[in-house]
């Protein structure tokens, strides 16, 4: 199914958001995860069900002020 | 003063942004030895830079202090601080919610009403406010234990535009730990700053634009220390007319 994630689109076969991160390479990455602008806790990954057309945000530690 | 239950080491809380490399920034944190680095989320790149990012931060040894740096409403700020929280694994956030592009001032309506629903959620909210009293007085009746006004816009180096704004607010609130919060520029600010009873300072630019940062870094961190002293210290009262410090009494008569 096609996702949107971090701005670009995906053609992904996962179905899961645990699944979805596994195939886009963040793996065990240190990041959070927010489908459609709402916060998605690190346990619950596994049972959210992705939709076309979803919207993922990825985000990672960064420099800031 | 204790922010949260934890006493700082010294009175410097340092940005990690803007530096011109990794390595320089984590020299400017070893030659100050600040207490607290701020950082922030932003979306993972393809190359893990995040990762690499956040290996460097743990390699501070700092206390890790996330912003809601770019946020400009409710929700957005009230994610990002989840957001955080998860990603480094603390109850801290300083809370920015911003009203405006040009000058990055805080939307206080919007603040107050965020950082209620995260300190009802756990978090331990450091607000990026301004000084009016009545803002504080609602920040800290939703929960927030810390203030942290501004000095001066983000990033503007202007110091302390309300002096007698700032002096209002420690003397409202003696035992509400406050922080100035953007703005300083030069140690002489950081150090006045202190010097009006304030807990800490918290700056980036001022240090990761210098021509040396480490060496800047350094002098805030000095001044502060000097300011923090000088206000414990009871200063003198100014006064318009001199008034002699060497005895009058016994000077030779040599007229």
């Amino acid at each position: 199914m096609q996702i949107t994630v971090n701005g670009t689109t995906h053609d992904l076969s996962a179905t899961t958001l645990a699944d979805a991160l596994k195939e886009l390479g963040y793996g065990d990455a240190r990041v959070a995860t927010a489908l459609n602008e709402a916060f998605i806790p690190a346990p619950s990954r596994a049972t959210t069900e992705l939709t076309q057309g979803d919207r993922l945000e990825v985000v990672a530690p960064m420099q800031g002020g | 003063m204790k922010f949260y239950g934890t006493t700082l080491p010294n009175p410097l809380m340092l940005g990690t942004a803007l530096y011109p490399s990794p390595a320089i920034m984590a020299e400017a944190f070893k030659a100050s030895k600040a207490a607290v680095a701020t950082v922030s989320l932003r979306r993972e790149g393809s190359g893990g830079e995040g990762q690499a990012f956040w290996q460097i931060i743990k390699d501070l040894g700092t206390l890790i202090l996330p912003n809601t740096a770019g946020c400009h409403t409710v929700k957005e700020a009230v994610t990002t601080a989840h957001m955080a929280r998860e990603v480094f694994d603390t109850k801290w956030i300083k809370l920015e919610v911003i009203g405006h592009t040009d000058t990055l001032q805080p939307d206080v309506f919007a603040l107050t009403e965020a950082a209620k629903v995260l300190t009802e959620d756990g978090f331990q909210v450091f607000p990026y406010c301004t000084e009016d009293l009545i803002v504080a007085d609602k920040l800290l009746n939703a929960g927030c234990e810390v203030l942290m006004p501004w000095g001066a816009p983000i990033g503007s180096g202007l110091g302390l535009n309300n002096e007698h704004g700032l002096r209002s607010l420690r003397a409202h609130f003696p035992d509400v730990p406050l922080v100035v919060d953007a703005g300083i520029g030069l140690p002489s600010h950081a150090a006045r700053a202190m010097e009006l009873g304030f807990d800490a300072i918290l700056l980036n630019t001022a240090v990761a634009k210098a021509g040396d940062p480490a060496t800047m870094a350094k002098a805030m961190v000095m001044a502060a220390e000097a300011g923090q002293a000088a206000y414990t210290a009871d200063p003198m009262e100014p006064r318009d007319m001199a008034a002699p410090s060497t005895p009058v009494i016994g000077k030779a008569f040599l007229t």
